[in-house]
């Protein structure tokens, strides 16, 4: 079997050849390419912590690995989780590669700060993975003081690695804001824009002005450990609690940040495989700065037995049913949008509906966790695990792979293998749901999180949910076994092979190096599909 | 070995009321569930592309539609905010009647000790039916004291007293954890709490009681100087502590506070930090000259010297104790 050429024709990939052509480059699609290699590093190396841990899970006693270990495993599970693949993950793989395509730019309006965000990732991973694998952290990804300052692990090293990360968060933020504002082609006023760009607008709000909090906080446990200034540390003066309250104000958002890119990709998807606008379009896109606005306003309902006051938790937890609003008007219009549409199975779609469904039942459990009286009793607890799983995993990474087999024609210029892509979004679906589900019982159970060993009246379920991971392993293998070959076998995508509106499919697949021929100009809304009956909205 | 075989008993007077807003919410959610993914599927497969359905309505949205599924859920989730709110003031404030027992967490164990004076490692035996408050703190990190037999979990703070209540409904042997992670042994910090008939609960607590914390904090008043300038009759160079305890106090700059337990510990541990109207700021500080134990028995006994609002008093008089 031979490789199927492609007619030649000048594009991002052919353009230049050599590895330097790679590291030095400022074209926004290649950097989103690095970024795509990165991350998926930075992600097998979660998952493969994630799986030592469910293994050792089979069973109460801690066997396989002892309780220092499994804390060090968590803690590098959740480090690199969260901070190296779902922060940057969607905006700065997607974000990078079709904010400027989709606005009709030539690149990002700071090309090189772009390339420099890349190198800050690197350094950033490469020190907290040194921290990692030099003696490991067993605080957890949160760093909880007093047991950051006092623990003998590599807390300091780590933390200076997610102190690094931030900047290439808060640079690729600043450089979206600005591109959306000064480069978008003619006549892409703010309504015409894609809901994706809207999310990513969002979401680099919440960059620029969460993150650096997080980043004083970090500097403020390595100070405090180095050089017992009392901040966090009681015995030294300080106050824990201050720590728990800094940490959430970017925490908290910082989910915001997962999410909400992924509700942008899903709109994308829904709106092209149903062939239609997206129901309440305007409705959509300020529900997405509504979040991130109210997102700033609720960390609290991550300390209501903390010891924080009596009046704080009723703020914090009204907050947090205010915030579930927007959230679930996303859901609601995304139904509609199906309504009386021309709805395709393609890969990106089984999983686009696969978010819905898992991000449905994860906004529904945060209903619980903001409820005081429920709160006290599963916080804490595996209810919380799946709570935030299917927030984060069920939710932010069901819509970057939709993303990714989305717009993968697009920056590659091949087709994968439609069966074996519908096979991987239905098996990582199902075993996403074997592997959480039983945890929310769990939590209900009483079983709480962090326990290397646990009694043995909950090895039913532990059981069930390792099981599952094994299904959604096997799941995360498979797009690796099929996507890859694509890049040789698979045939040629076309500009525009799902027949879908927005000016990214309105160039050649993989692009020319700068994009567009000719600068578009636009002069409709998006989501122009042909229509049997209009309303205007 | 106690049987823990049924998995989530009911045994508090909280656990019910908790559950029944649980088990709404699960109903609630399940509908939405079952509505949405319904939806989902029915519009998937009656507007299936097909031959006949190559072009799609295009429908830009109705204004009347977002404004009912914004204020509906709204109304929805303040009727939830408003269950779960009612709820939690009963969870986090004791009734005015409690019995005391004094809890000192630490990597990774429970110490904790009755008001009558008897001491246990984890394990805490309580009578049926009887309101438990408990005040506790760390010596070292955070840590969390869960029942999950009882629906309570409140975070231990190093250096600051919290506190939680509970009122057994059932006999029997129930799970404690510590749910805040704590280092390296932190699913190994497990304990029990034995719920006894009180007449038993009594005679249990009758043996080897040893002192009980307020008489234990008497002798440590008069050990550390404290009766030297604290007297009864408020003749001494620092005010008096008769009736201190739960009422209201006035300092320096015209601030008040409520004396509460985080409060008597301040004034022991950094006494110049508020100054009572009045007074001199001439008290030493005690910072690292008293265990957490000792403490806690300051704190019993300054409480038994009365108090100045409900809910404060620690409840009945120390039983005959059995010196050590």
């Amino acid at each position: 079997m031979s490789a199927i050429t492609l007619p030649r024709r000048e594009t991002y990939l052919n353009a230049n050849y050599g590895i330097l052509s790679w590291l030095l480059t400022t074209d926004h699609k290649r950097i989103a390419v690095m970024y795509l290699v990165s991350i998926t590093l930075m992600f097998i190396l979660g998952g493969a912590a994630a799986t030592m841990m469910r293994i050792e899970l089979f069973t109460p006693a801690s066997d396989l690995v002892d309780a220092a270990t499994y804390n060090k495993l968590f803690t590098m599970h959740g480090i690199i989780m969260v901070f190296f693949f779902l922060v940057p993950v969607i905006p700065a793989i997607l974000g990078n590669f079709l904010l400027p395509l989709m606005i009709g730019a030539r690149d990002l309006a700071f090309p090189r700060l772009n390339l420099l965000s890349w190198y800050i990732y690197l350094l950033g991973a490469g020190v907290t993975l040194w921290a990692l694998i030099s003696g490991g952290v067993d605080t957890g990804w949160t760093f909880y003081t007093p047991y950051s300052t006092a623990t003998p692990t590599e807390v300091i090293t780590a933390t200076i690695g997610v102190f690094i990360v931030g900047f290439s968060s808060i640079l690729t933020g600043l450089n979206f804001i600005v591109t959306t504002h000064k480069l978008r082609a003619p006549g892409l006023t703010w309504f015409r824009l894609p809901i994706f760009v809207w999310s990513l607008y969002a979401t680099s709000l919440i960059f620029v002005l969460a993150t650096p909090v997080l980043a004083i906080t970090l500097i403020l446990v390595a100070v405090e450990r180095l050089f017992h200034i009392g901040i966090f540390d009681p015995t030294l003066g300080g106050d824990p609690l201050l720590y728990q309250h800094l940490f959430w104000f970017y925490s908290h958002p910082a989910v915001y940040i997962m999410i909400l890119p992924s509700m942008g990709v899903v709109s994308e998807i829904i709106a092209a495989f149903a062939h239609t606008r997206l129901f309440g379009y305007k409705f959509v896109a300020f529900a997405s700065i509504a979040i991130a606005v109210l997102g700033f306003l609720v960390w609290g309902h991550h300390m209501f037995v903390s010891g924080m006051s009596l009046h704080a938790a009723l703020m914090f937890s009204i907050l947090s049913y205010m915030v579930a609003i927007p959230s679930a008007i996303k859901v609601f219009n995304w139904t509609a949008t199906l309504y009386k549409g021309s709805i395709s199975y393609d890969t990106p779609m089984l999983y686009a509906l696969g978010f819905i469904g898992l991000f449905t039942i994860g906004g529904l459990t945060g209903l619980y966790l903001a409820a005081l009286a429920v709160d006290v009793h599963v916080t804490d607890t595996y209810f919380v695990v799946a709570h935030f799983h299917y927030i984060m995993v069920g939710g932010a990474i069901m819509g970057y792979f939709g993303g990714l087999h989305y717009w993968w024609p697009k920056i590659t210029g091949r087709m994968y293998s439609e069966k074996w892509g519908r096979v991987a979004a239905i098996l990582i679906f199902i075993g996403f749901n074997a592997t959480f589900f039983p945890q929310f019982i769990l939590g209900f159970e009483g079983m709480p999180r962090r326990y290397a060993a646990y009694p043995p009246e909950y090895q039913f379920l532990n059981i069930l949910s390792s099981l599952g991971a094994v299904l959604l392993g096997v799941g995360y293998i498979l797009p690796a076994l099929y996507l890859l070959p694509s890049l040789w076998f698979g045939k040629a995508a076309g500009a525009n092979p799902w027949n879908a509106t927005g000016l990214e499919w309105t160039t050649a697949s993989p692009p020319p190096p700068n994009n567009f021929d000719k600068i578009p100009i636009v002069t409709t809304g998006p989501y122009q599909y042909p229509g049997k009956k209009e309303t205007i909205g | 070995m106690p049987d823990f075989s049924q998995l989530l008993n009911e045994a508090s007077t909280m656990a019910s009321a908790v559950d029944l807003l649980f088990f709404t919410l699960v109903a609630m959610s399940s509908a939405v569930v079952i509505v949405i993914g319904g939806l989902i599927v029915y519009f998937a497969v009656k507007y299936r592309r097909t031959p006949e359905n190559q072009i799609a309505d295009q429908l830009a949205g109705s204004t009347r539609l977002e404004i009912a599924w914004t204020v509906i859920p709204l109304l929805v989730a303040l009727g939830i905010f408003g269950w779960g709110a009612r709820l939690y003031f009963d969870i986090v404030q004791p009734p005015a009647q409690a019995n005391d027992v004094y809890v000192v967490a630490k990597q990774w164990m429970w110490e904790l000790q009755h008001a009558e004076g008897k001491r246990e490692i984890n394990t805490l035996h309580v009578p049926l039916g009887e309101p438990i408050r408990l005040t506790m703190v760390s010596q070292d990190v955070i840590h969390s004291f869960y029942v999950p037999a009882f629906r309570i979990k409140q975070d231990i703070l190093p250096e600051r007293y919290t506190s939680t209540w509970f009122q057994a409904t059932a006999p029997g042997t129930y799970r404690l954890f510590c749910a805040e992670y704590c280092g390296t042994l932190h699913s190994g910090m497990l304990g029990e709490v034995v719920v006894m008939e009180p007449d038993a609960y009594r005679s249990w607590l009758g043996v080897d009681a040893g002192q009980a914390p307020a008489v234990v904090g008497e002798h440590l008043f008069v050990q550390f100087g404290c009766s030297g300038c604290h007297k009864p009759d408020n003749s001494g160079p620092g005010p008096s502590l008769v009736g201190v305890f739960g009422s209201t106090v006035t300092f320096q700059d015209g601030t008040t506070a409520l004396a509460d337990e985080n409060y008597v510990r301040e004034s022991i541990l950094n006494p110049s930090a508020q100054i009572v109207k009045g007074y001199e700021a001439i008290m030493p500080s005690f910072q690292g000259q008293l265990s957490e134990e000792q403490l806690l028995a300051l704190l019993a006994y300054i409480k038994s010297l009365g108090s100045g609002g409900a809910g404060a008093t620690p409840t009945g008089a120390p039983t005959p104790t059995i010196q050590p």
